[in-house]
Parts: structure tokens; sequence; C-alpha cells
């Protein structure tokens, strides 16, 4: 789960990790109360929103215009530098902050994360200007080689990271965690001092470094990264950015962590499935698939793909499905306008066939299926399953394996008799 | 004995709610001795003629055990599986999904330098096929015979495991390895016991995009391995960035799409299937090879 920048902001704030001054508003009036309130010289108006790059996006009207800007420039890089229609403002008074807010509350913004669709900006958090003296980068993030916790910094800040590694490996530094004894100090230190820290200011580097970890630990995060990290001209460090994702597994014990969710910035069918504990990708293609597990749902689309057709989702219906779930999952594929034929790949282990196949039939008469279905099942149960199947008297057409299926699924959707 | 798991093996069942009773029954038919269950407060009981216990060590101490499979639902879940560590079982299979990622880095922590083997979380478990098996994978599926497979996913392996089976080639063993970011034994540790297993001919993998594990695999394949190895990897035409973290595609050094995995595999001398379809036929091949 992410939740926005002036969130994570806060929550690290709880732990003592120095962040600018500023409030979030959702309207232009807010705003320019906020910035007077700050009564800073400068002010900085940032639009809210779960995804990166918005310094370097657009502000834009419509999804058309969205589309075109995203095509034209931010698929590859950002907007040139001197353009005034991205989605971070420095203003200089309250009536300037008030325009700003204007001109992006509302509006979309496309960045070279969201997609030619951009996002609409509900919020915006408005907060004080700083002096920056340099930018750095620090992140925490689980080390999936070791099973260890990492944090890793650099100086090349307000970059993307992932640039610096490849190409300038030397200038990125890191540090693994025993979860037994926490970040030690002299880990701290380290990173400290590869980041070229002044001497006076070591022990509120420490601090700093330690407040972060003990924030990554405490809230079970997955990611935490603090892009820029500002080092302000007297030496001391400020948590410019913040991006803050959280294990979802864990949310559980975080009932304060779970308010933070932000439902307007998730896909609608995907936070439908998660209601029933599914799990929905949404993809560019227009075959509906229901398949259980991570790596049957790949090898499903790499086959379909194989066969020259192109999934238009992916609903998982997990292990242990009910006949509800399943009647769930069928009516979020359904729900799709793209889906011109679905594509039903299970083979049950914890999944039971007859389960599927009661909770495939229940959804089509319910939901009255328009489009070719496909279905292949096996294992657990499997002669139940289609016995359910055959005696539905659905018009469904059944595959005797993989291949077999995503044939008849791609000829179905591309419109001949499978 | 193929690896890890025979007719002589003595499992304990961790978390008796209706899943671990489905699946106790589905491994005792299959010939496995489920010989206990644990269930803290309902020890001295038992369900359908299976001892239940408080605590693993009591199960231990009285029936000999010496694996376990652990179901219990997530928050306890890490918990289990340091229990069972901690009473000495050599073979620990966690088939939870959804134990939080900072319960395995303590659980990892805790088993560094201890004997015991842990599978999982979150996979489908250990069949030798004819003998025993542990987890939730479909029996009947498998045909006893001398190729071993080990897999990060679940119902893939399924699949893979009836395609072999439908062409005729038996298996020694299965190992689902499970899909998390932090997991216990992984292909390298398997590779290594196939390797010296005079019951195996030969190994197929099915890895998936994400992480590094199968470029290290090649790796130690192309050092070590004896016998023929083939693979496939699932997500070739996942869409770039929908599943993989921004900063973890960093710390693996960029490592991680199918591609890479494919052309580091096939460096190494393996046969990779083109299509989940062709998992079965892509291993005969490498064994004829």
């Amino acid at each position: 789960m992410n939740v926005h920048e002036y969130q994570g902001k806060a929550l690290l704030a709880r732990y003592g990790v120095r962040v600018p001054r500023g409030e979030v508003a959702t309207t232009p009036e807010k705003a320019g109360e906020i910035a007077r309130d700050l009564g800073t010289a400068v002010c900085v108006v940032k639009a809210q929103i779960h995804a990166g790059g918005r310094g370097a996006g657009a502000v834009v009207d419509t999804s058309a215009q969205a589309a075109e800007v995203f095509h034209a420039n931010l698929e590859r890089e950002g907007l040139p530098k001197h353009q005034k229609k991205g989605g971070v403002r420095v203003v200089k008074s309250p009536a300037d902050a008030v325009e700003a807010a204007r001109s992006i509350l509302g509006k979309l913004l496309v960045t070279r994360q969201t997609g030619a669709s951009g996002r609409e900006v509900r919020r915006v958090l408005v907060e004080e200007g700083c002096d920056i003296g340099r930018e750095l980068y620090l992140s925490v993030l689980l080390d999936r080689s070791c099973g260890r916790v990492a944090m890793m910094a650099s100086p090349a800040g307000g970059m993307d990271i992932e640039k610096v590694a490849a190409q300038t490996p030397e200038k990125i530094f890191r540090e693994t965690v025993d979860p037994v004894l926490g970040l030690q100090s002299f880990q701290a230190r380290r990173l400290a001092f590869g980041l070229g820290v002044r001497e006076q200011k070591i022990n509120e580097w420490v601090e700093f470094f330690e407040a972060i970890y003990t924030a990554y630990v405490d809230l079970d995060c997955s990611l935490l990264e603090i892009n820029p990290l500002v080092e302000t001209k007297d030496g001391s460090l400020l948590a410019l950015d913040a991006k803050v994702s959280f294990d979802d597994n864990a949310l559980y014990r975080h009932s304060d962590v779970r308010e933070l969710r932000d439902e307007h910035e998730e896909d609608p069918k995907e936070r439908q499935a998660a209601k029933f504990d599914l799990s929905y990708i949404a993809l560019d293609g227009n075959i509906g698939c229901m398949v259980n597990g991570a790596g049957l749902a790949m090898a499903t689309m790499d086959i379909i793909h194989y066969h020259g057709g192109a999934p238009a989702n992916f609903c998982d219906v997990g292990g242990g499905a009910t006949t509800q779930k399943v009647a769930e999952a069928f009516k979020i594929i359904l729900s799709d306008a793209s889906v011109k034929a679905v594509f039903v790949n299970i083979f049950g282990g914890i999944m039971q066939c007859d389960v599927l196949a009661q909770g495939v039939v229940e959804a089509s008469k319910q939901v009255g299926v328009k489009v070719p279905l496909v279905i292949r099942l096996e294992g657990t149960n499997v002669e139940e399953g289609r016995r359910i199947i055959a005696a539905s008297g659905l018009n469904i057409i059944t595959a005797a394996d993989m291949a077999d299926g995503a044939r008849k699924a791609v000829r179905a959707a591309a419109g001949a008799v499978a | 004995m193929s690896i890890l798991l025979s007719s002589k093996s003595r499992v304990v069942t961790q978390g008796l709610g209706s899943t671990g009773k489905f699946h106790l029954k589905g491994c005792r038919d299959y010939g496995t001795q489920m010989v206990a269950a644990v269930r803290p407060g309902k020890g001295g009981t038992s369900w359908e003629g299976v001892p239940i216990f408080d605590t693993v060590s009591e199960a231990v101490k009285q029936q000999g055990v010496d694996v376990s499979v652990i179901y219990v639902p997530p928050p306890g879940a890490a918990d289990a599986i340091l229990e069972a560590a901690d009473a000495g079982v050599a073979l620990i299979v966690c088939i939870t999904e959804g134990i939080p990622a900072a319960d395995m880095v303590k659980v990892q922590r805790y088993l560094e330098g201890k004997t015991c083997r842990l599978i999982g979380p979150n996979c489908p478990g250990i069949i030798t096929p004819g003998q025993a098996k542990v987890g939730i994978m479909p029996g009947y599926i498998h045909k006893p015979g001398r190729i071993g497979v080990i897999s990060k996913s679940g119902t893939l392996t399924y699949e893979c495991v009836h395609q072999l089976t439908a062409l005729g080639v038996g298996q020694s063993t299965c190992i689902g390895i499970g899909g998390d970011p932090i997991i216990g034994s992984g292909f390298i540790d398997l590779l290594r016991l196939f390797n010296e297993d005079p019951d195996t001919d030969g190994v197929f993998m099915l890895g998936e995009i994400g992480g590094a594990a199968e470029i290290d695999a090649a790796a130690w394949i192309k050092a070590n391995m004896k016998k023929p190895v083939a693979a496939f990897i699932a997500g070739k035409t996942a869409p770039a960035g929908k599943r993989m973290g921004h900063a973890g595609a960093i710390i693996s050094g960029g490592k991680g799409t199918a591609a890479e995995k494919i052309a580091a595999l096939e460096a190494a001398g393996l046969k990779v299937a083109p299509s989940p379809a062709d998992i079965g036929s892509t291993l005969v091949a490498a064994m004829k090879a």
C-alpha cells in the first residue's frame, strides 16, 4: 500500500525525522492561508498523487491532452525544465500560492510514472521553502538476496537512482542491517561519511538515519525513499520528499496506516477485487483471464501472447476460493468492456475444481455472459468440476490443456467460432 | 531415496483449521505418515485418529516427528516456524501465504547456523511420488520416476508435473520453494541435493520474473551440475514495473527480467521452454541431448 507524500512526512515526523513545515489543502483559498501562516518568503505547492516524477510532469485539463503529452515527452524523459506546467511550483506570495493551487487542483497530472491517463489531483501540499545546500538520496528496503533490511544512500540526490546505480555504482553506499541489533551507529556513520558530512554535524546525521530505520521497521514498510534528502546550507538534514510504501501482509497490525489508504488512487476494479481477497491486474488486450496462482497467471499471459493474442486482465482467485469469491472474480473480469472472450485456466491444489465450476456457473447465470467462455480445468475434484460445467447447459468451450485453451480463447476473441 | 522426503518421514501438522485438516487427510490418503498435529490448548485429544499436542517439542518427543507442515494463518506463521526449528524438526514446510516480510527477516536470522531446513513459505510443499507428500499439491498427477522438479510457483508446478507425467516421465521429488521475497531453501540448495541423489537423473527448474535467484542458479549449474537441467521462466510478457518495486530492482543490480534470466540459463547450457505448453517436451529433449 502506498500513501501520499504529506502522509508519509507526517509519519516520519513522529519518529523525529525533520521535514519542512507545511499543510495539505483541497482548495486554492486554503492553500493561500497556509502560505500566509507559514510566513516564509518562498513556499512550494506540490500536487499529491501516488506517482513520482511530479516536478518534471505536466498538469493538463483533459485525458486527450494527458495522452498527447505523455507520448510526446514523458514516456522517455521529463518535460524541459523551463516549462512552468509541472506538479511542483515555487511561489513567492500567498496570492501566488492560491493561483498555483488553482491551476493544479482538479486537473490531471501526467508524469513518467502515471501512464498516459494521468491522475486527478485532489490535494496540494503547501510547504515552506528551504535553503538547499546539496541534494542527496536515502532509502530503506528489503534486500531479498540476503533476507535483510538495507539502507542505501547516495550523494547523487534528486536523480533517477536506477541510472546512478547503473552508471556510477561507486556513488551508492549500502548498509545491511542485522534484525537482532538494528541499524548500528557505526553503520550510520559510514553512510554519513560516504555522503560527505561536515564533522560537527555527524551526530545529527546518525540520529536522522536511525530515525528513518526505526520508522521503516516500526511501520512495517516495504520501501522508504527520501529523494531528495536535502543538506541545508547550515549542514543539517531535511526530508524534502518522502515515498513510503507498506507491506500489505503486515497491514493487519497497523490500523493507523490502514486509515491512510486513498481509494481514489487505486483502480476501481482492483479495489473491488481486494474486497473479496482476489488479486486483479489490468492489461491492454481483449481476453479476460481467471487463474489461480501468480506463476500460472504469468504463464497464461505468456501462452496467450505466444498464440498471437493479448490478455485484457487477470483475476487470480488464489487458493481456497469459495463459490462466491469465484463468482465475484468472474463479474469483475466481465465488467471490463474490452473483454471479447474469457479464458479460465485453473489447476486445482488448494482450489477445488468443483468449487470453481460452481462459481463460474452461478456467476454466468447472474450476469449473463455475452462473450465466448473457454475453460480449462485440472487438479483436485476435476471430474466433479467438469460434470458441473457439462450439466450447466451453458455455452462453454472446454479445453484439453493450456495450449488448447489459449488457442481457443485467442480465436474466440478475434471473433471466430472456436 | 530421492531427496528430503520419503515413506519413512514422520510428519506433524501445525495449524489444524479447515485447510490443515483437509490436507492432513489428503497427505495421509497419499500414504504419508501423518503422525501428529499441534493445536495449543487441545493437547491430549485427537482428530481422525491423529494425536494432538500442545507444542511441537511434545510431538517430537512422543511421535519421533522429523518433518513439520505449517498451515497456521499469517499472524502466527513465523512463530510456528520458529517453534518447529526450536524443537529440532529437520524439515519445515511452510504453506502459509501472506506472512509479513519483517517476520521472515527474523525467521531467516534465527535459522542461520541451524541444521534444520525450511521450505517456503507461500509454497505448495514437497512430494516424493509414490512415497509421501507434504503439502497441498494434487497427488494423482505425479508419477514415481527420476526427474527432480524445483519451482517458485504453486499451480504452475502442477502444470509442469502434469505434462511430465503425460509424457511418461516420472519424478523423484518435486519441491515448491515459494514466491515470497524471503524463502528458506532456494534453487541452488536443492540443485545441490539433486546433484548428489543417485535416484535423480535430471532436473526441471520453474522460475519467474523478479529477484536474481535464477541467474545465480545458472552460474552454479554451469560450475557444478553433473546432470541435465531444463527450465521455464514465467512472465516473459509481463509489463515492466507492474510487480517489481522501484528500489528493489537496484539492489539486485537491475536483474529480474525474464529475458535476462533466460539468457543466463541458456548461456549456462540449459534448455529453456519457449512456451509453458512445452515444459514436458523441453525436459525430454534435455535428457536426450
